[in-house]
């Protein structure tokens, strides 16, 4: 293949995973910029909102008949919901009575992940399962043919996105989540629910990764050990972004995805992850607030 | 000081337990009794099982299954522990093994070779079976057949990898019920090459199975005046594959994959796509589409293309294959008789079938009693030349060579037609020998 299109697939495949990964890391770096929660059951919900998708959109096909692209819009809708709704629960039982403490949290969510793994694996089973995409269209391009749905996952990640900035920066929910991430204490001297602003950013965390499961359930399927890849990408991402900062985070999966998509293509998929890891040990030494993180103080 | 004030905190929780209300208390009084009440029926129970583990007599014969219950396997795995059920509960509905029952122990494996070497373990120490039996994953077969070696533990596996046959691994391992990659690789190589091809890009997943089809492949190839342009490694894990096809050159006539995990039909699904309608001749091993219905949306773009099959999934009509499929519960398309979406492995459980009826057999050559007489079923087993199609071998006839430990058989090609596989081809089973690598028979047991 000659080098341009060659270098089009290679930005199309690393634009789907920048997305996707944009909207995981997203949800991890709300967790900690505003709870300082190392959520590392992150990868976890993201796996859960994979297998809820495969059982709404087979459960409503089969049970109500109705057709793949409503299946999954239905999937769309209740995965990202019951996934915050195990990630408030997983809040309210555990986190809150740990009272947030940074290090008992980040050993309480290890304890999380594997229940939830388990749980996956014992209700679910060891299969890896496909999702009907709710469109196959096949972009037929002069070089090469290209899935449809994935150019659909870049833009309704890019669409999610936006809401998500929109959320944080033009709605009262968003003002409260930031004013408890700036200071909590005088947040909450100026009657803000912290307790209740912690709940609900961590289920909208977990929420974040559910739905970029869904969107990428059709592509991959659900399997329950899936939740891996998407916890060390985000940490990765988060990390160099700068932890809480979520300008940090978009740029950086942007970086990450774009350029293990390129690298990948154009070498090895190996020399990608290297690469990556390598990053992170660089942003560690020399600039450990990350790129776009607040200075210690 | 500090200890009195800390004994004081404890009066002091103490007293506020009291002040409890009641109800709570109870509750708290209820599960402590019911959590004692089960630690003593638990303790109970230990030693009354020991007894009967104990004991001597008409003991049943213990074979080991090392599974891939959970893991990238866990698809392989089911149906290999449902073939091994089957095979097991025929066995013993013919008497058993020397007029023993036979007990399978199932140990999960995780499809991890750290895991295997530890379940290996625990089949000679904790569950003291006469073998082990069973594993398919090649990395696990290589990460537990040392130990199997050390402690003399018989490891009867059914992996197709060439790991036994090439001499890498020890005395104590046997896989008499299915054919080896390289057997099957050779066996098919011509058919590819005047069929197909000459030139052909290989995609194989980079561990000990794909390099077993990289080189045995590269090798058959050229011998037919092929060559193989270019070879792609994809990483175990890997659960997107786009960015590889680019790699396959224009000039490939035929494109050869084989896959294997959780991410099978992601693999041959954007493989559908990237090629679309002008693909070159795409060769397969049922490996990447096993346990995956062949009606899956995304697999229209294979139709036409090849695969290679052990045993054909959609019935052909034999009477032993039909005998086998209803034991263990499979239909003509080759899924659970209880759940179509439910597809097997059929093209590899047949091993598990064989290989515990060959076990039967061994164990009644040498007229075992117990784990002393390990040593006589291996140089049993040693001993066999040939294995008949019959109900104990649906798959077909088989050689067996006991200095290699390997068993050959037939191979099929078939072609996906409409979302069903249909036999084109089936070779002889010397069209896959090969000089032997390794003469076991040499190793002290």
């Amino acid at each position: 293949m000659d080098f341009w299109p060659y270098l089009l697939l290679a930005s199309l495949e690393g634009a789907v995973m920048a997305a996707v990964l944009a909207l995981t890391a997203l949800g991890l770096s709300l967790v900690f910029g505003v709870m300082r929660v190392v959520n590392v059951a992150h990868g976890e919900f993201f796996m859960l909102g994979a297998v809820l998708a495969w059982w709404f959109s087979s459960v409503s096909t089969q049970w109500f008949g109705i057709s793949p692209a409503l299946a999954f819009t239905v999937a769309f809708i209740m995965s990202p919901l019951v996934t915050a709704a195990v990630a408030l629960v997983a809040d309210r039982l555990v986190l809150k009575r740990l009272n947030y403490q940074p290090e008992a949290t980040i050993v309480a969510t290890i304890g999380i992940l594997y229940i939830i793994q388990q749980l996956a694996l014992t209700f679910y089973g060891p299969d890896a399962r496909p999702v009907v995409a709710p469109f196959s269209y096949r972009v037929q391009l002069p070089w090469f043919g290209y899935s449809g749905y994935k150019l659909f996952v870049i833009a309704a990640a890019v669409f999610l996105l936006g809401l998500v900035w929109f959320l944080l920066s033009r709605t009262r929910a968003g003002l409260l989540m930031r004013a408890t991430q700036q200071d909590y204490e005088t947040a909450q001297a100026f009657g803000i629910p912290v307790s209740r602003v912690y709940a609900g950013v961590f289920a909208f965390g977990a929420m974040l990764a559910a739905m970029a499961a869904v969107l990428i359930v059709p592509i991959q399927q659900a399997h329950y050990l899936m939740g891996l890849d998407p916890l060390l990408l985000s940490f990765i991402v988060v990390i160099i972004g700068g932890l809480g900062s979520l300008r940090g985070t978009l740029i950086a999966a942007l970086l990450i995805g774009m350029s293990d998509g390129i690298i990948s293509v154009f070498f090895s998929p190996t020399l990608a992850k290297i690469l990556a890891t390598t990053l992170v040990a660089m942003v560690l030494v020399f600039r450990p607030q990350g790129l776009f993180g607040d200075r210690p103080q | 000081m500090s200890r009195d004030s800390k004994r004081d905190n404890h009066r002091d929780t103490s007293l506020d337990l009291n002040r409890q209300p009641v109800d709570v208390k109870r509750r708290k009084l209820l599960t402590g009794l019911g959590l004692t009440a089960g630690a003593v029926a638990g303790s109970q129970l230990l030693p009354v099982t020991g007894r009967y583990v104990q004991a001597a007599s008409s003991e049943p014969i213990r074979i080991g299954f090392q599974a891939h219950r959970t893991g990238i396997g866990a698809s392989y795995g089911r149906w290999y522990e449902r073939t091994t059920i089957a095979a097991a509960a025929r066995i013993n509905d013919m008497g058993g093994i020397n007029g023993r029952p036979v007990e399978i122990i199932v140990e999960d494996d995780g499809t991890d070779p750290k895991r295997g070497a530890e379940v290996i373990e625990k089949f000679a120490t904790k569950h003291k079976t006469d073998v082990a039996y069973g594993t398919l994953f090649s990395h696990v077969v290589i990460g537990s057949a040392p130990r199997a070696g050390e402690l003399k533990m018989p490891y009867f596996v059914v992996s197709e990898g060439h790991h036994v046959a090439s001499g890498m691994l020890n005395r104590y391992v046997l896989q008499p019920g299915i054919t080896d990659v390289k057997s099957q690789v050779i066996a098919m190589a011509p058919w590819i090459g005047d069929n197909l091809g000459k030139k052909v890009t290989m995609i194989y997943p980079d561990f000990a199975f794909g390099h077993d089809h990289r080189d045995n492949f590269s090798e058959a190839i050229k011998a037919q005046g092929g060559e193989v342009i270019e070879k792609i490694a994809i990483p175990p894990t890997e659960t997107s594959f786009f960015k590889y096809f680019p790699k396959i050159p224009r000039e490939t006539e035929v494109v050869y994959h084989v896959m294997v995990g959780p991410a099978v039909l992601t693999f041959v699904k954007e493989m559908g796509e990237f090629f679309g309608a002008n693909r070159p001749e795409i060769f397969g091993f049922i490996d990447s589409l096993e346990a995956v219905d062949m009606n899956s949306p995304g697999l229209e773009a294979l139709d036409g293309t090849y695969f290679w099959e052990a045993m054909p999934r959609y019935a052909t009509g034999d009477e032993h294959d039909a005998f086998y499929r209803a034991h263990v519960g499979v239909n003509e398309t080759g899924a659970s008789t209880t759940d179509a979406k439910d597809v097997s492995t059929y093209s590899h459980m047949f091993g598990c079938w064989e290989t515990l009826n060959i076990i039967k057999r061994g164990m009644e050559a040498c007229n075992y009693q117990g784990p002393d007489d390990r040593a006589s079923l291996i140089e049993a087993v040693e001993s066999f030349e040939t294995f008949e199609k019959s109900d104990n071998h649906p798959q077909g006839d088989k050689v067996f060579n006991g200095k290699t430990h390997q068993a050959f058989g037939a191979q099929h090609i078939s072609q996906l037609n409409e979302g069903k596989l249909e036999v084109v081809h089936t070779t002889s089973i010397e069209d896959g020998m090969y000089e032997d690598e390794v003469d076991y028979t040499t190793q002290s047991l």
